[in-house]
């Protein structure tokens, strides 16, 4: 079968003078059409970047290469700028934090929703327009063609979001790669519109990458998750898979950080993971995840393959899964 | 025992903020250029009084426009000929070093000191105080510099003092503006508001929290200042209002050499290059520091 | 029982701010309710949690409960004695702030050392000699290795600098700390690490928190009882296990339905939540927040609502039937 997208050991790296920074070392997935895969992981850990080259955005500063990057059988790595630009905003397209600063202040949200649609498809202005007011009002923007004319400053952030989201979807897109599209939000407003995506999801038939690092926002929205840690994906599966028998002791650790109202005794001490997510220069042979894991043993100095762990269940340990299941991340 | 464990916290993540200041400026070119040269021009500067093979007020009209060495009729017993009062010109040179860096330090100096407080109170207190300050700026900025020094120097007289006063109650507009808008920019940060949380008096606040921080641009405004200043003087020496002779400032030598231009160009060729290398490198000094310090801080 | 006022630690009383904010040459200035009639008591020894969404005034409230802003009507008081009364370094003496974001908190020019000696040196701090001595004793306390003493920030860890700070709040030994989103800016492996650190001070100093956050299960974990604002009011406190396992208030009931908690067998929720957080500038008449709320009644935009009080909470809501415990306009369940 083919997926819409398929990566195969996908590789960032940054030179820096004699030294090279490798922010994503290897990583392979496959997405199918209409699914969302879920990238978790926190700051530094490459999860970004990872997107960034996937949508051919990455700054100047830095290379990707990768086995296989195929976009509906689409070779990605052979596509020269042109034709990926063909490709970005148009079958695919991202959508970015920070809404302030992916909109360009000088236009009005009109002109700005309707470009896509007008260079992809060569749509007429009118047509455009129609689109955007529709899609407007599809992600839950009262008043849709009011807002046309105005500007970025004019909207409130959770507004302007929207506008992005609305923008992003102006071509129906195949697949959408959200980076932490709702961290900046407030918490009623994010789940709004967490849900106004999910729906427009579906409707649309449009596969997701939904890059964050809030464990909640995770298990509500994906079907597949990709835990990331120092540019690797350590434990990959099914949302239910991850949450009810999470295997790698990072996403253990994780989970245990959290405080879930309801669950974790309030005032008790959470689970922490000690020390800090490492800063990696150049290639590493060690398992990443080995400096602050309790449960390091001299074995972790080879760093293990992502093994299969039951069906689309996969974890990056050398431990078996019977030992997994046994660790409990203990409290602080 | 409190807090987690930190067996694995990272050995010190980077380099202190002093030895990376230090290890870009020494692989910046720009800035080891500039500087050296700006070096060599305090040495020369420092230095005239041993340096110079002769007193540069002593007219010998006996050996008047001795051309360089490097020119038919020149000796080593004038390296870089003397003027149309027979005057050594190397000694000239050097101590025309000493005026012109005289006169860039006391300017950026006490312009600098002006504009450093009036841009760190404007951006710090912000509303009527600042509008008060912007207004004063706009004032500055409307006024022609080299026609105010002009008409100020032809009423008082022009001497070394004055000139220096002159252009340091001129120049400090742009510290005013640059300090102004750094000063805005950290205002609200949150060390700023736990610093006033401390209970730190404002003048504390601006003196040991803000102004650290706006320092690199200050270091930068003062190296342009400084050349600003010194074409300046040249320029108003060159028309008769700044240095008085004797003194051998190098704009001066330049307007006592401009009637010889045509048979003697060397007169002007010396003593423009010199103030070309050192304008030239005071802004190599600037702009280094620019790029040195500026990705610092954001870590 | 009320107790005398020199025990309640911290006490604010019918505050208010108001800014005026310029609209153009040719138009009124515009009255900004940043925070309204707020009357809020801190009991020695609990954390208070403020939890609200961006605007409703929760940063204003922290900067009047440090002294950095007077409030144009009414009083803040510490120990039961008003902050109009004293300067300053006696109110930083008694109350301090640590920040969201450890990377603007702290000076990127000063060195660990200086930042968590700076209080010492502006409150003249017994003998200088001792500093060196408090300030390991303080980095000790907040778990941060001694070695980092003369680094600078940027050569640290969001963790570690948030240990900084919280290392500048207590040297001097306040009795309360103001925690203005003390995690938001952390990742969450860290973030666990920072509450856990809090919660242990708390004991080990017998410290009262006012933890301001966005994020409800943060608050749930950590408060004891739980004020909400919205749009510069506060429209219910409750204690936190109530706020929880009963809400009062729709807006407050809007909140909790927004919390995401880890669990995938639950969808995105649908908050019931109308509309768009209004204009502070212009804000509705009678209770602000009807013209988002699910229950909104003919008289709601008409009269603003007076604060009940049940038990041991407070809410302001006109139809919030004390009795039941629930709405009257919302009889299904």
């Amino acid at each position: 079968m083919n997926s819409l997208l398929q990566v195969e050991d996908l590789r960032v790296t940054i030179p820096a003078g004699a030294a090279r920074f490798t922010p994503v070392r290897g990583l392979s997935f496959a997405l199918e059409k209409g699914e969302t895969l879920c990238i978790v992981g926190e700051s530094g850990c490459g999860k970004s970047l990872s997107s960034l080259a996937l949508m051919g955005l990455l700054p100047k500063s830095a290379e990707h290469q990768a086995e296989r990057l195929h976009f509906d059988g689409i070779d990605l790595s052979r596509l020269n700028e042109r034709q990926m630009a063909d490709l970005r905003g148009n079958r695919m397209s991202m959508i970015f934090q920070e809404p302030m600063t992916s909109l360009n202040p000088v236009y009005t949200i009109g002109d700005q929703l309707a470009e896509p649609l007008i260079r992809h498809r060569r749509a007429g202005r009118r047509e455009a327009r129609d689109h955007a007011v529709d899609l407007l009002e599809k992600v839950g923007i009262t008043a849709a063609g009011r807002r046309m004319a105005q500007y970025p400053h004019q909207l409130s952030g959770g507004l302007r979001q929207r506008v992005m989201i609305a923008m992003s979807l102006m071509c129906s897109p195949e697949l959408v790669i959200a980076d932490e599209p709702t961290t900046a939000l407030d918490v009623t407003i994010q789940a709004k519109i967490l849900r106004q995506l999910k729906q427009l999801q579906s409707e649309l038939g449009m596969a997701m990458i939904f890059i964050t690092h809030d464990l909640g926002v995770v298990a509500r929205i994906a079907d597949k998750i990709a835990v990331m840690y120092a540019g690797r994906f350590v434990e990959t599966g099914t949302a239910r898979q991850l949450f009810s028998r999470p295997l790698h002791p990072y996403t253990k650790g994780l989970l245990s950080c959290l405080p879930v109202p309801g669950k974790t005794a309030s005032g008790e001490p959470l689970g922490s993971i000690p020390g800090v997510v490492p800063a990696f220069i150049g290639e590493s042979s060690s398992c990443g995840f080995s400096s602050r894991c309790p449960y390091a043993a001299p074995l972790c100095e080879r760093e293990p393959d992502l093994t299969e762990r039951g069906s689309s269940h996969a974890c990056r340990c050398v431990l078996a899964s019977a030992e997994l299941d046994e660790l409990r991340w203990e409290a602080a | 025992m409190i807090g987690v464990s930190n067996r694995t916290e990272p050995q010190s993540l980077t380099k202190g903020p002093g030895r990376q200041l230090f290890e870009r400026a020494v692989h910046h070119g720009g800035f080891i250029a500039g500087t050296a040269i700006v070096l060599v021009v305090f040495a020369a500067a420092i230095g005239a009084g041993v340096l110079s093979p002769y007193d540069p007020y002593i007219q010998d009209l006996g050996s008047r426009l001795i051309p360089p060495v490097w020119q038919d009729g020149g000796s080593w017993k004038h390296p870089l000929g003397t003027d149309h009062l027979g005057r050594d010109y190397i000694s000239r040179l050097l101590h025309g070093a000493r005026i012109s860096l005289l006169i860039g330090c006391v300017t950026v100096a006490i312009s600098g000191t002006l504009g450093t407080i009036l841009g760190l109170v404007a951006g710090y207190f912000g509303g009527r105080v600042d509008a008060a300050i912007m207004f004063l700026i706009t004032v500055r900025l409307s006024m022609p510099v080299v026609l105010v020094a002009l008409a100020i120097v032809a009423i008082f007289g022009g001497s070394l003092t004055i000139v220096m006063i002159v252009l340091g109650l001129l120049l400090w507009d742009r510290f005013a503006v640059v300090i102004r808008s750094s000063t805005q920019q950290i205002r609200d940060l949150d060390y700023i508001t736990s610093a006033r949380a401390l209970g730190c008096s404002t003048p504390r606040i601006i003196a040991s929290e803000v102004l650290p921080n706006v320092l690199n641009n200050l270091i930068v405004v003062a190296t342009l200042e400084m050349a600003h200043a010194i074409t300046l003087e040249a320029a108003l020496s060159f028309l008769g209002l700044g240095v008085q002779p004797p003194l051998p400032s190098w704009g001066l030598m330049v307007a006592e050499g401009k009637d010889m231009l045509l048979f003697d160009p060397w007169l002007i060729a010396i003593p423009g290059c010199a103030l070309f290398a050192l304008i030239f490198a005071i802004n190599l000094v600037g702009d280094g520091v620019r790029d040195i310090t500026a990705p610092e801080s954001r870590s | 029982m009320e107790p005398a006022a020199a025990q309640i630690p911290l006490e604010l009383k019918g505050v208010s701010k108001v800014y005026s904010v310029s609209r153009g040459y040719f138009k009124k200035d515009g009255q900004l309710h940043a925070v309204k009639k707020i009357d809020l008591k801190l009991k020695s020894g609990e954390v208070l949690g403020l939890v609200g969404e961006s605007g409703c005034g929760k940063s204003t409230l922290a900067k009047l409960l440090l002294g950095l802003i007077a409030p144009s009507v009414g009083e803040v008081r510490v120990h039961g004695q008003s902050y109009a009364s004293h300067d300053r370094i006696w109110i930083s003496e008694r109350i301090q702030p640590v920040f969201q974001d450890p990377h603007s908190s702290l000076n990127p020019r000063k060195s660990v050392r200086e930042i968590v000696t700076a209080p010492l040196r502006v409150h003249k701090s017994g003998d200088p000699e001792n500093w060196d001595k408090r300030v390991t004793e303080t980095l000790d306390l907040v778990g941060l290795p001694r070695r980092l003493m003369d680094s600078y920030p940027s050569q640290m860890s969001g963790g570690q600098r948030q240990r900084v700070a919280i290392a500048r709040a207590l040297i001097l030994r306040p009795r309360i700390v103001i925690c203005d989103e003390p995690t938001s800016a952390l990742d969450v492996s860290v973030q666990s690490q920072i509450l856990n650190l809090l919660m242990d001070l708390r004991k080990e100093l017998s410290l009262t928190y006012l933890v301001i956050s966005h994020d409800l299960s943060v608050i749930e974990h950590i408060a004891d009882r739980i004020a909400v604002m919205y749009l510069g009011r506060i429209v219910e406190e409750a204690p936190a296990r109530e706020i929880f396992s009963r809400p009062r208030h729709p807006y407050t009931k809007a909140l909790l339905e927004s919390v995401l908690s880890p669990n995938p067998e639950l969808g995105v929720p649908d908050v019931h939540l109308a509309g768009e957080f209004p204009n502070p500038l212009e804000p509705p008449t009678g209770c602000s927040f009807h013209p988002r709320c699910p229950m909104a009644q003919g008289d709601c935009s008409g009269t603003e609502p007076q604060e009940r009080i049940e038990g041991e909470a407070r809410i302001a809501c006109m139809h919030y039937d004390s009795g039941g415990g629930q709405f009257m306009a919302d009889a299904k369940p």
